[in-house]
C-alpha cells in the first residue's frame, strides 16, 4: 500500500511540475493589481459618492463610444445604487433623446423618460464597428462580470473561500486597463489603430488612452477643492466601481440577504443537531420489512 | 416497496376508505417511516436526501425562471439580464438555479464516491446502482442543455463543441447533429429545442429517482460495514432516526449552497458567458462547466476525435459495469487494505483530470491527461478485478451491531465520521 501511496504522490508531483512550466508560458500580460473596493467582501457596500463620480466619468468620457443598453435611467435612483433622487433622474433622462414610432408610423425623437434604457452611441453594432476600426466597443452593462484574468493555483482556490475570497477580478481588470497605457518597450511594434497597454492580453488594444489627469472636473467641497484627486487613477477607480454596480445592481441586497439566510440556517442546523442527538441517544423502536432471506443468497 | 409487509393501520374512517382503494399512505409509511435503516450509517448516507432536496430546488426555481425567459437567439441573453435586474428576486432565482446545478453535482459526486468506496454497487444492488448511473447521465445532459440557455459566448461555443462531438459518431452522428441544431449550425432553432429538452429531462430524472428509491427499498441500504441487516438490533426505523439526520444534513448543505449563491455567485461560471453569443468570435479557451472537466480532459487526451469521443462516453458507461468488474466478496473498503489505497488514488486521478480539463490541451497538460486517463480505465478494468482476487481482506464484523459496539469497532472506525459512531448505545 505504501507503493500506491508513493505512486499517487509522484503522479501528483509530476503533473504539477509539468504543468506549472506551461502555465508560466500562458500568461503574457502581468496580473492586474488588486485594488481596495468598498463593495468587496461579505459586508461590502457601494460608495454612493463614488458611483456618482463614476457615472460622471462614463457620461463625459466613455459614453461617446460605449453603450449601457441594459441600464435604465430609473436604476440610478433605485436602492443600492448611486442614489440619485427621482427628480434628478427625470431631469437627466430628459437630456437624452430616444426614438419611437408615432401614431402615423413615422420614427420620431422624444426626450427619454426614467423607464427608458440608456441610448447607445451607435445605431447598431455594425455602425459601431465601422466607426471604431472594425471592432464595436463593448457595452458597459455587464462588462465588469464579462472580464477576468487567471490567478493560477493555489489562488483560484483561496479566491472561493469566505473572508479571504476575491470576486473583483473584472473590476480590477478594468481599472488596470484604464491605467495601463505606457510607452511600448523597445523593439515592440505597435501598428496604427492599436495602442500599447501593459495589462491587455497581447498588449495591443484598439482603444486609445481614454483618461488623463484633470480631464473630468469633480464637484468641489466647501473649501473649493475637489473631494478626491482628479487623476487618471481616481477616474479609473470610480468608473470601474460604477461598472461593478451596472453589472450587479442588486449586489448590496444580495449580500445583506445572504447574511440573514446563512445566520438563520446556522441557528436552524444547531437546533436540529441537538434534536438529532436527543433522538439518537435512545436507539430503538419497531422496524418492519426486514428481508434477511434476500441477503442469504449473497 | 411492494416487497415489504404493509404495517400501516389506518385509524380514521376516511383513511380506511382511502387505503382500501389506493394504499398510498401505507406505501409512504413502509418506505419512509417503518423502513429499517442500518444503525451504523455515517453522514455520507445523507446525500440521497440532499440530492432530492437539490432536485426539488432546481425544478421550482427553473419553473419560475421559465416564466421570464425567452428562448430565442435574439432575446435570450437580454431576457436573462431582465431576470437579474427587473424581476422581483430574479437575481436570487437565477443564482440559485445556476449554482444549484453545481451543488447538485457536488452532492452527486460525493454520493457516487461513497457508493464506490463502500461497494454499494455489489449484489444485490446492481439495478439500484445502474439506475443511479442513468440519473447521472440525465443530469449531465440536463446541465449541458441548461448552460446553453443564457446564450453567452460559452453557451454558444460549448453547444457547438458538444454537438460537433456527437457528429463524430459513425453513421447516425450527422443525423443526430442536424436534429439537435435544427439547421446547419448552432442557432436560434437549437436554442429553442435545447430549452424544450432542458424542461423535459428533469422530470425524466424525477421518474428514474422514483425507481432508484424503489430499488433501494427492495434491497435495503448498504452501510459502512457493508454487511446486511441480520436482526432488528442492527436497524433503526427510518422515522425518526434517518429523517432527523437527513434534515439536519440537508440544512448544513444548505449553508454551503447559500454561501455560493450570495457570496460567490459567478465563481463556478465563466466570465465569457456574460458576453453575448457571437458566431464570428471564438473565445480563447472553450471550457465546459467544472463538473464535466474530467471527461473533457479524457476527450482531449486522445489525438483522434472519434477515439476521444468513444473514450469519453466509455468513462461514464464503465461505471455501470462496476458490479461485475469488482471481484471482491467484501463490500466495504474499510476491510479492504489494498483496494482502499487504489480507491484514493482513483479519487486523486479524477480530481487531477478535472484540473487538466480546465487547462489548454498542450505540452505537459496533454501528457499528464493521458497518464491520468490511462489510470482511470486501468482502475476499472485491471485493479477492480485483480485486487479482488489477490487481496486478503481484514476481518469483517459478524453484524452491524458488532461493528458499532463490539470487537469490530477498531476496524470500522477509520471510515466512519464521529457523528455516525455517536450512537453506539444499545436499546435498553
Amino acid at each position: 500500500m505504501k507503493t500506491t501511496r508513493l505512486l499517487a504522490a509522484s503522479l501528483l508531483a509530476a503533473t504539477l511540475s509539468i504543468t506549472t512550466a506551461s502555465a508560466e508560458a500562458e500568461h503574457g500580460a502581468p496580473q492586474p493589481p488588486r485594488e481596495k473596493w468598498s463593495f468587496a467582501g461579505m459586508f461590502g457596500r457601494f460608495d454612493q459618492a463614488q458611483l456618482q463620480r463614476g457615472f460622471q466619468v462614463y457620461r463625459e468620457v466613455c459614453s461617446s463610444c460605449h453603450g449601457m443598453s441594459l441600464v435604465r435611467f430609473r436604476n440610478l435612483s433605485e436602492p443600492g445604487g448611486p442614489g440619485f433622487s427621482v427628480n434628478q433622474v427625470k431631469a437627466l433622462a430628459a437630456e437624452y433623446k430616444v426614438k419611437e414610432l408615432n401614431d402615423s408610423g413615422e420614427e420620431v425623437e422624444r426626450p427619454a423618460r426614467p423607464a427608458d434604457a440608456f441610448p447607445s452611441p451607435f445605431p447598431n453594432d455594425k455602425a459601431a464597428a465601422a466607426a471604431n476600426g472594425g471592432k464595436a466597443p463593448p457595452d458597459f452593462s455587464v462588462l465588469a462580470k464579462a472580464r477576468t484574468f487567471e490567478r493560477g493555483f493555489p489562488k483560484f482556490l483561496t479566491d472561493a473561500m469566505p473572508l479571504v475570497g476575491y470576486t473583483e477580478h473584472g473590476v480590477d481588470y478594468i481599472h488596470a486597463i484604464l491605467t495601463g497605457y505606457e510607452e511600448p518597450p523597445a523593439g515592440k511594434e505597435v501598428p496604427t489603430g492599436t495602442y500599447y497597454n501593459k495589462y491587455y492580453p497581447g498588449h495591443l488594444i484598439a482603444m486609445p488612452k481614454p483618461l488623463s489627469d484633470e480631464q473630468v472636473t469633480y464637484a468641489k467641497n466647501d473649501k473649493g477643492a475637489p473631494v478626491v484627486p482628479e487623476t487618471t487613477d481616481q477616474y479609473a477607480k470610480d468608473v470601474a466601481a460604477f461598472m461593478a454596480w451596472t453589472a450587479e445592481p442588486h449586489m448590496m441586497e444580495r449580500k445583506a440577504l445572504g447574511l440573514r439566510v446563512i445566520l438563520f440556517l446556522i441557528v436552524l442546523s444547531g437546533l436540529l443537531y441537538y434534536v438529532k442527538k436527543r433522538i439518537w441517544a435512545k436507539v430503538g423502536g419497531e422496524v418492519h420489512g426486514l428481508q434477511p432471506e434476500l441477503h442469504k443468497t449473497y | 416497496m411492494s416487497a415489504h409487509a404493509n404495517t400501516y393501520v389506518p385509524k380514521s374512517r376516511v383513511a380506511k376508505w382511502f387505503e382500501s382503494r389506493l394504499p398510498l399512505v401505507g406505501l409512504v409509511h413502509s418506505s419512509f417511516v417503518a423502513f429499517p435503516v442500518p444503525r451504523n450509517l455515517n453522514y455520507f448516507w445523507t446525500f440521497g436526501a440532499i440530492l432530492i432536496a437539490m432536485l426539488m430546488s432546481q425544478i421550482v426555481t427553473g419553473i419560475w425562471l421559465a416564466m421570464h425567459y425567452d428562448p430565442s437567439a435574439a432575446n435570450a441573453f437580454n431576457s436573462v439580464e431582465h431576470i437579474m435586474r427587473d424581476v422581483n428576486y430574479g437575481w436570487l432565482l437565477r443564482y440559485m438555479h445556476a449554482n444549484g446545478a453545481s451543488m447538485f453535482f457536488v452532492a452527486v459526486y460525493i454520493h457516487m464516491f461513497r457508493a464506490l468506496y463502500y461497494g454499494s454497487y455489489k449484489a444485490p444492488r446492481e439495478i439500484l446502482y445502474i439506475l443511479g448511473v442513468i440519473i447521472y447521465l440525465l443530469m449531465m445532459a440536463t446541465a449541458f442543455l441548461g448552460y446553453t440557455l443564457p446564450w453567452g459566448q460559452m453557451s454558444f461555443w460549448g453547444a457547438t463543441v458538444i454537438t460537433s462531438i456527437l457528429g463524430a459518431i459513425p453513421i447516425v452522428g450527422e443525423t443526430i447533429q442536424s436534429l439537435l441544431w435544427g439547421g446547419y449550425s448552432v442557432g436560434s432553432p437549437t436554442l429553442n429545442r435545447f430549452f424544450s429538452l432542458h424542461y423535459l429531462l428533469p422530470f425524466m430524472i424525477l421518474g428514474v429517482v422514483v425507481l432508484h428509491v424503489w430499488a433501494l427499498h427492495v434491497t435495503g441500504q448498504n452501510n459502512p460495514a457493508g454487511i446486511p441487516i441480520k436482526s432488528s438490533k442492527d436497524a433503526v426505523p427510518f422515522t425518526p432516526y434517518a429523517t432527523v439526520k437527513d434534515v439536519f444534513a440537508t440544512v448544513v448543505f444548505g449553508i454551503f449552497f447559500a454561501y455560493w449563491i450570495f457570496y460567490q455567485p459567478n465563481y463556478l461560471g465563466h466570465a465569457d458567458n456574460y458576453v453575448p453569443a457571437n458566431a464570428a468570435v471564438t473565445p480563447a479557451h472553450i471550457v465546459p462547466e467544472w463538473y464535466f472537466l474530467p471527461f473533457y480532459a479524457i476527450l482531449r487526451a486522445v489525438p483522434d476525435k472519434l477515439g476521444g469521443v468513444i473514450l469519453m462516453f466509455s468513462a461514464v458507461i464503465i461505471l455501470a459495469f462496476a458490479p461485475w468488474l469488482d471481484t471482491s466478496r467484501v463490500r466495504s473498503s474499510n476491510y479492504r487494505p489494498i483496494y482502499r489505497q487504489f480507491f484514493w488514488l482513483f479519487v486523486v486521478v479524477t480530481v487531477l483530470l478535472g484540473w487538466l480539463g480546465s487547462k489548454p490541451p498542450e505540452g505537459g497538460y496533454v501528457i499528464a491527461a493521458r497518464l491520468c486517463t490511462a489510470y482511470y480505465f486501468l482502475h476499472f478494468l485491471v485493479v477492480m478485478p485483480l485486487v479482488g482476487l489477490f487481496e486478503t481482506p481484514d476481518r469483517v464484523p459478524d453484524s452491524i451491531l458488532e461493528s458499532v459496539t463490539g470487537p469490530g469497532k477498531q476496524v470500522s472506525g477509520a471510515g466512519i465520521p464521529a457523528g455516525a459512531a455517536a450512537a453506539p448505545q444499545t436499546k435498553g
